[in-house]
């Protein structure tokens, strides 16, 4: 009985201070950043040394609306007009054509990437670098600097991939 | 043995107090209700999820609307209507600064009163909302696909804008009624001469169904009362609207005891429909004013101000059978219409009772001149010949009344605080909750209209006091949220509002939020000063105005590097927001400026004037953290002596 009761006064005084306990916890240190920094495992990537933007990749064409492109044999030059257009409008506070600015020339870019791949990126910039590897690392590349989702329809994308082929 | 039992119990007991002790102090003050119901839960809006309503609420003294989430409470945002808005440069850009223009000069405060959604058919359509600024009379029309002011027109003739600003069921007006008559036209007279020589406009503003641009119809021009609130007669009695009317004496001073002289004041009935035929088929005189008309163009994202000189002026004697007075007890405040158009309800402020009239008797007394004397030519109807009912002692201070969609009525009581249910047709009583504390205005989403949502009510109070964390002598506003679903009213949810709460008004989300703009089209953008990609960045020289076309993309301004510009000049920032995705606005701020900071929406232009005053390299920024390098996004601008020779120059990127 007596060790009963001790039980219970033993819980009665837990229960007064289990506010203020609380109220300790909440005045922790926050966890040193250095700390958290240890802990990350290193990431081992010897084995890809060259540039996100130069590697070559002519079979991955990216996630998002685009499923399948057909390029013409020859340059559609009233599409590209069209597309030089439209990247005038909406992509030069970015990119220039032939040369790296905020984001990458669009010279060559077929050379390296898929058309759907290129479409994909220009219509969904945020599920491009949330679901495909390769614009993933692009964007750690470009210092974080997110491609912009300028709102293009898919026939505006197809006439940027056009104007691209030009350059 | 036993005394330790009992010590060791009382401990237990203690302990649970203590380790609870700030729900039982909740407890104490008036919580029981979350604790005796799921009170919580049915105001508790899950995150990621949205309300079901939107609540368009008057910002009052800080002249803006508030909209709110219901059932949660949650301010969603501060549109800027009447007064200036730093958080956004709204009545500060050069594109803005045109909408706060009147007769005055800029006026950019004010007081908003009465928020009223556009109908079709008398059934909410969510396409405006319109809210009238009290102190210098205007009505400004938002519009619910980009929730911004579009257009903002001076009422001429009109002091203290309070019966407004309520629109007729297809939206064909909005009204503007004066609280204050006067002289028309103002002149230099005693004051004393009030009695017979003010004059009390009411005006009807015709409202295009396609731009919803907004001009006056008439003004129709009424004995010197004060002219208090107003409803439209909607269903069966559309084509009529309904004035309150107080200071029926024409006292100039110590209103409140002169102006509650007669045992009856009025309710203005007007048949806008045959003024309206008057006014079309020439009817009426066109007399000089002076008054602007502000207007927002969405392509040009530029206001522009017109100062309108004409007025068309109705005197009610020159239209027989467009008005009549309703005799009402007593210096009547809220004027309301049921759903179905029949009953017209005054709220006698001074009155023990609630007025009814009916619409039907209303006609049948006109059509049979059952009349009881005049006032200044206008009939008075005979007061028993047009009673409906009376509601019996039902508090104390009636202001205003809602209805919900099953034939309930809902009144709120200043003087004792409380809102009463009642039963439309019988008159009986059948619920009463306090409030907490003085409510003024109640509102039930699309109460104003053929069909209300009879799910909530929300009590708009005058007084905060006790119910929120103090925060020295200025409290915030308060409004509270009950269910009206059941036989009973049930107090949900307290939360504060911006300004003091008058009237509010609410549609459900679904019937807004699809419609709503997501950003500019840049190639529907037509501002004369955009620079809508990077070939169009320049600066030109115009003596001292400096005009910097500039834009922005995340996270750069082009240009970044601004040289040549001079003590004393005035320069315009031009800024284009080249975002074309959703919620992707810039801010710009440059140190020193004495307006604001500006907020530019994606494929907008806005416009910032700074006069430098010190010679320097001063930095600018963007102000709405847009980027992981958002930090990154800022520019230098140099500004030499005045006399220096230095050449405009700008870059980006070079070295």
């Amino acid at each position: 009985m007596k060790y009963l009761l001790k039980s219970i006064a033993v819980i009665a005084i837990i229960s007064m201070i289990s506010c203020g306990g609380k109220e300790e916890k909440k005045n922790d240190a926050p966890t040193p950043i250095g700390v958290q920094k240890t802990e990350t495992p290193k990431k081992v990537e010897t084995e890809n040394t060259v540039k996100p933007s130069q590697r070559v990749d002519l079979t991955n064409k990216g996630v998002g609306p685009v499923k399948n492109v057909e390029l013409g044999e020859t340059i559609d030059e009233a599409m590209a007009a069209k597309g030089a257009e439209v990247f005038k409008a909406n992509c030069t506070a970015c990119h220039k054509p032939t040369k790296k600015f905020i984001g990458p020339a669009p010279k060559g870019i077929l050379e390296r990437r898929t058309p759907e791949w290129v479409m994909n990126m220009i219509l969904d910039p945020e599920g491009m670098v949330k679901n495909d590897p390769l614009a993933k690392d692009l964007l750690q590349e470009f210092n974080g600097s997110p491609m912009a989702n300028q709102n293009m329809t898919e026939e505006q994308a197809r006439q940027l991939v056009e104007y691209f082929r030009t350059l | 043995m036993k005394k330790t039992i009992n010590i060791v119990v009382a401990l237990v007991m203690a302990a649970g107090m203590v380790s609870c002790g700030d729900n039982s102090q909740r407890a104490q003050t008036g919580g029981k209700g979350g604790l005796a119901t799921n009170a919580a839960e049915r105001v508790y809006v899950a995150p990621g999820e949205h309300d079901e309503f939107y609540a368009f609420m008057s910002g009052g003294f800080s002249g803006q609307l508030g909209v709110y989430g219901l059932p949660s409470g949650r301010l969603l945002k501060v549109l800027p209507v009447f007064s200036q808005n730093p958080e956004n440069g709204w009545g500060y850009t050069e594109e803005t600064k045109p909408m706060l223009n009147t007769s005055f000069g800029f006026v950019p405060w004010d007081d908003s009163h009465h928020p009223d959604i556009s109908q079709t058919e008398g059934v909410l359509d969510g396409r405006w909302v319109f809210i009238n600024g009290n102190n210098t009379p205007r009505i400004a029309r938002i519009d619910l696909k980009n929730f911004k002011t579009e257009e903002i027109i001076e009422i001429p003739h009109s002091a203290g804008n309070h019966s407004s600003s309520f629109i007729t069921e297809n939206t064909e007006y909005v009204v503007a009624g004066t609280r204050f008559s006067v002289p028309v036209p103002q002149t230099d007279m005693s004051i004393k001469d009030y009695k017979g020589n003010f004059k009390g406009a009411l005006t009807f503003i015709k409202v295009d169904q396609e731009t919803g641009r907004m001009n006056i119809k008439f003004q129709l021009m009424m004995p010197g009362f004060n002219y208090d609130l107003s409803h439209p007669g909607r269903d069966k009695s559309h084509g009529w609207f309904f004035f309150t009317t107080y200071n029926t004496e024409e006292a100039h001073s110590l209103l409140e005891v002169n102006a509650s002289q007669n045992d009856k004041d009025f309710i203005a009935a007007i048949n806008w429909k045959k003024i309206e035929e008057y006014v079309n088929n020439g009817g009426g005189k066109k007399v000089p004013a002076n008054y602007a008309h502000n207007v927002m163009d969405e392509h040009t994202h530029v206001a522009t101000s017109t100062m309108m000189k004409e007025v068309l002026q109705v005197n009610p004697l020159d239209v027989p059978g467009a008005v009549y007075f309703l005799p009402t007890p007593k210096s009547p405040h809220g004027c309301d219409v049921d759903p179905t158009g029949e009953y017209i309800i005054g709220n006698g402020k001074l009155s023990a009772d609630l007025t009814v009239h009916s619409f039907t008797k209303m006609l049948d007394a006109i059509e049979n001149e059952k009349f009881d004397g005049e006032a200044y030519g206008i009939p008075i109807l005979n007061f028993e010949d047009i009673l409906a009912g009376v509601v019996k002692q039902p508090g104390l201070g009636p202001l205003h009344t809602e209805f919900d969609d099953k034939g309930n009525a809902y009144t709120t009581f200043f003087i004792s605080s409380e809102v009463v249910k009642w039963k439309v047709g019988t008159w009986e009583v059948l619920d009463r909750q306090p409030v907490f504390y003085s409510v003024g205005h109640g509102m039930i989403p699309g109460g104003n209209s053929r069909k209300p949502f009879g799910k909530y009510f929300v009590a708009l109070n005058k007084i905060t006091k006790d119910r929120y964390l103090p925060t020295g002598p200025e409290l915030t506003q308060s409004a509270q949220l009950f269910d009206i679903t059941g036989d009973k009213m049930e107090l949900l949810l307290d939360f504060p509002t911006i300004g003091e709460p008058h009237y509010a008004a609410a549609i459900p989300g679904n019937m807004v939020a699809p419609n709503s703009r997501k950003i500019y089209r840049l190639n529907e953008n037509k501002h004369p000063y955009g620079a809508l990609n990077d070939s169009d960045v320049k600066i030109v020289r115009e003596g001292k105005e400096v005009h910097i076309y500039m834009n922005m993309i995340r996270s750069h301004f082009n240009p970044d590097n601004i040289e040549g510009i001079k003590v004393g000049d005035k320069v315009y920032f031009h800024v284009t927001n080249l975002e074309q995705d959703f919620d992707v606005p810039h801010g710009f701020a440059v140190i020193g400026a004495n307006n604001a900071e500006m907020l530019i929406m994606p494929g907008a232009t806005e416009t910032l004037v700074w006069e430098p005053k010190q010679v320097g390299v001063w930095p600018f920024y963007c102000s709405d953290f847009c980027s992981a390098l958002h930090q990154e996004m800022q520019g230098y601008i140099r500004v030499s002596p005045e006399d220096s020779d230095i050449e405009l120059s700008w870059s980006l990127g070079e070295d």
